[in-house]
């Protein structure tokens, strides 16, 4: 890196591993690009790149806490199944009955259960964890086998589906909210980041602290803005297929205008990971909850001598895990469709390497929230870009494997020159 | 003769095999110092801690300005205006020095969330008293000085206003000048009016600082002396040989 660059990263203060991440993001996405000759960085390619993440990154926020706290969670996948399983049941063979089909209470009533659920059974595994100083490790691995053995269980092994189609349209492409939508949501998230960026500022001047120089502070904001920007347009210059647009217009009994055309704008289902990813990351950096998280990964005893109920934060942090891997569970079978037995499966592993990607020690103690969706990012693209190019999916596993353990090991040498251990 | 701020009254606490404290009774009146010495293992840090809350004592009673308390956590121990350094000092390495400061008991907005910039500006303030030269308030204490790390970990007890203040070996790990900085931190906290209980092995430094000393030996309490009635070699021969010659004499 030229001097000068470096100098002007120091002073807008931005994180160098996030720019090492997006830096790998992008070297990824252009190698896929060139390799598949030009479809890699398509809008379209872009667009499904997001939906296939959203349930792994919004599960990976919550890892990020549990791995902070010195536990892991590999229940995950196996949760995720289950919960899929009986939201599946409940949309499908009892809402029904007592709504009416198509009323919107079935996917409100759905994503209750299971919010619920995935909380009580998350809270119940922390406190086996806090309360009864079971390792996180056997309860979780305890609990992949029994709550995958669980969701077999709830249908005797057949797919249901299919699903509700207010349900489906949280999970997938029949779920996008349309060009002004999300040029609307893009200007109010911008209005908002530029009113954070002055807030702060201004509450640094009045305790005297150091502040950045103004050009930094109007740099900054233009990236941020531009990063904002930039993806709605991408989101937005997905056309939806002729064919579905004649579908629709036929449906409805019309002819379809000439030269009639539509762009997806945002899936639901980023809209809800990025929802997620706003509210954990204020959870982590601005609440009592996140601060103790972080310090009792970083010294469990200190944290306790601090008054702070480390039991308890254990149940918190699983439950928090729990309801997350229940939104996951939404996302991931409203996305097929249809919920069948081996919905979610591996994904504890996915998960966990997303937020070890992301800068998540498994020391305990580090961890970012947008580092885990990143590693989220650069880990699906991995594998969609091999796809495309045809690897196949022994390989893929093999290579993805391998990316893992030198990714750490970047990370450890990272460390080591910064001197955050 | 006036209650004591805080009497211990024949503790005793056991690990397995072992009486880490057996039948200890000590106490602290306001404005006074009160040095607790003992070789290593002894039992002073076990003592205090069960004064802290960080250990749950198997008999014996805690009095505050004469009225018995239970002190079951250190939440317990915070609300009754008894604060800590401890021995490990006990910081979250991974985060920073207000973090650290107000751990527990964050400045929080009128919409609940942590108001960094607050705790921020408050440990600014406090650390300019104790420690003039510490700057680095935004990295993860763990890139901190053992001295720097100390000074942390005294800010955070004396900020909140501590009415009985334990200090577990608070400058073993400060150079000269700032160990002068603690010796006065000390002395102006005393004419404050707060009881203290300092636990070091520096015996002149202790002859100095303290009203009373109580020497332990093997968990048990060898006595108690005004710090004029003896000299360093009679408290030496206490914590060495388990007994006060003066008094072996009398
Ligand atoms: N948590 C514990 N579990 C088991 N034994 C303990 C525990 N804490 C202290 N002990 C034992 O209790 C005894 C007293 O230890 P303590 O830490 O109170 O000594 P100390 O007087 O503070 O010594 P030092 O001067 O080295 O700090 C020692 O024998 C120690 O091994
Ligand atoms: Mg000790």
């Amino acid at each position: 890196m030229s001097n000068g660059l470096g100098n002007i990263i120091k002073t807008l203060q931005l994180d160098t591993r996030l720019l090492g991440m997006i830096g790998a993001f992008v070297l990824i996405a252009l190698v896929f690009h060139i390799a598949t000759g030009g479809t890699f960085l398509t809008p379209r390619n872009l667009f499904t790149l997001t939906l296939q993440t959203a349930s792994v990154a919004v599960m990976a926020t919550g890892m990020v806490f549990v791995i902070v706290t010195r536990n892991i969670d590999l229940s995950i996948g196996s949760l995720l199944g289950i919960i899929g399983m009986l939201m599946g049941v409940v949309q499908v063979q009892v809402l029904p009955e007592i709504f009416g089909f198509g009323s919107p209470m079935i996917w409100i009533i759905t994503v209750a259960i299971g919010l619920a659920l995935g909380a009580a059974i998350g809270g119940f595994q922390g406190w086996l964890i806090g309360y009864l100083a079971i390792p996180s490790f056997i309860v979780t691995l305890g609990g992949l086998l029994i709550w995958r053995g669980g969701a077999w269980w709830v249908s005797r092994g057949t797919t249901i589906s299919p699903l509700d189609p207010s349900f489906v349209m949280l999970g997938g492409a029949t779920g996008t909210i349309g060009v002004t939508a999300s040029w609307i949501l893009a200007l109010v998230g911008s209005a908002l980041t530029i009113y954070g960026l002055a807030n702060n500022r201004r509450k640094y001047i009045s305790h005297d602290f150091a502040v950045k120089p103004l050009w930094a502070e109007y740099l900054l904001g233009a990236i941020l803005v531009g990063a904002i920007c930039g993806i709605t347009a991408i989101m937005n210059a997905y056309m939806v297929p002729t064919r579905i647009l004649e579908r629709r217009f036929a449906a409805e009994g019309l002819e379809m205008p000439e030269g009639y055309t539509e762009a997806y704008g945002f899936p639901i289902s980023v809209l809800i990971v990025l929802a997620v990813a706003i509210a954990m990351t204020v959870i982590a950096r601005k609440t009592r909850f996140g601060r103790y998280v972080f310090a009792m990964g970083g010294n469990p005893d200190a944290a306790e001598l601090s008054g702070i109920n480390t039991r308890l934060l254990t149940v918190k942090v699983f439950a928090l895990m729990g309801a997350l891997t229940a939104i996951a569970a939404v996302i991931a079978s409203a996305r097929l469709g249809s919920a069948g037995s081996s919905l979610g499966e591996l994904d504890e592993l996915r998960v966990i390497a997303a937020a070890v990607i992301g800068g998540t020690a498994l020391a305990g103690g580090v961890g970012t929230i947008y580092g885990a969706i990143l590693g989220a990012f650069i880990m699906q693209a991995l594998v969609s870009g091999m796809g495309m190019v045809g690897v196949d999916s022994p390989l893929q596993n093999m290579i993805v494997g391998g990316v893992l353990i030198v990714a750490v090991w970047v990370d450890i040498l990272y460390r080591r020159k910064t001197g955050d251990a | 003769m006036t209650t004591p701020l805080l009497e211990m009254r024949n503790i005793s606490i056991h690990f397995g095999g072992i009486k880490a404290v057996d039948d200890v009774s000590i106490d602290v009146m306001p404005g006074e110092v009160v040095g607790l010495l003992g070789h290593n293992g002894a039992g002073k840090s076990t003592l205090i801690k069960i004064l802290s809350g960080a250990y749950k004592k198997d008999s014996g009673e805690i009095y505050v300005d004469g009225k018995k308390v239970e002190i079951n956590s250190p939440r317990d121990a915070r609300d009754l205006n008894i604060e800590t350094i401890y021995q490990t000092l006990a910081l979250s390495d991974n985060l920073d020095a207000a973090s650290n400061l107000f751990l527990g008991r964050e400045i929080v907005t009128r919409f609940g969330l942590v108001d960094d910039t607050a705790m921020e500006a408050e440990s600014r303030k406090i650390m300019a008293r104790l420690n003039p030269n510490f700057q680095r308030f935004s990295e993860p204490v763990r890139s901190l000085s053992g001295g720097q790390r100390q000074s942390v970990a005294i800010a955070r007890a004396v900020y909140f206003n501590a009415r009985i203040l334990i200090m577990d070996e608070p400058t073993a790990a400060l150079g000269v000048h700032e160990t002068a900085m603690v010796a006065d931190l000390i002395k102006e906290l005393k004419a404050q009016g707060l009881g203290i209980f300092l636990i070091s092995h520096d015996t002149r430094e202790m002859m100095e600082l303290c009203d009373r000393v109580s020497v332990m030996k093997n968990g048990q309490l060898v006595g108690t002396e005004r710090v004029e009635d003896v000299t360093e070699d009679d408290i030496l021969s206490m914590i060495i040989l388990g007994k006060n010659p003066k008094r072996e004499m009398a």
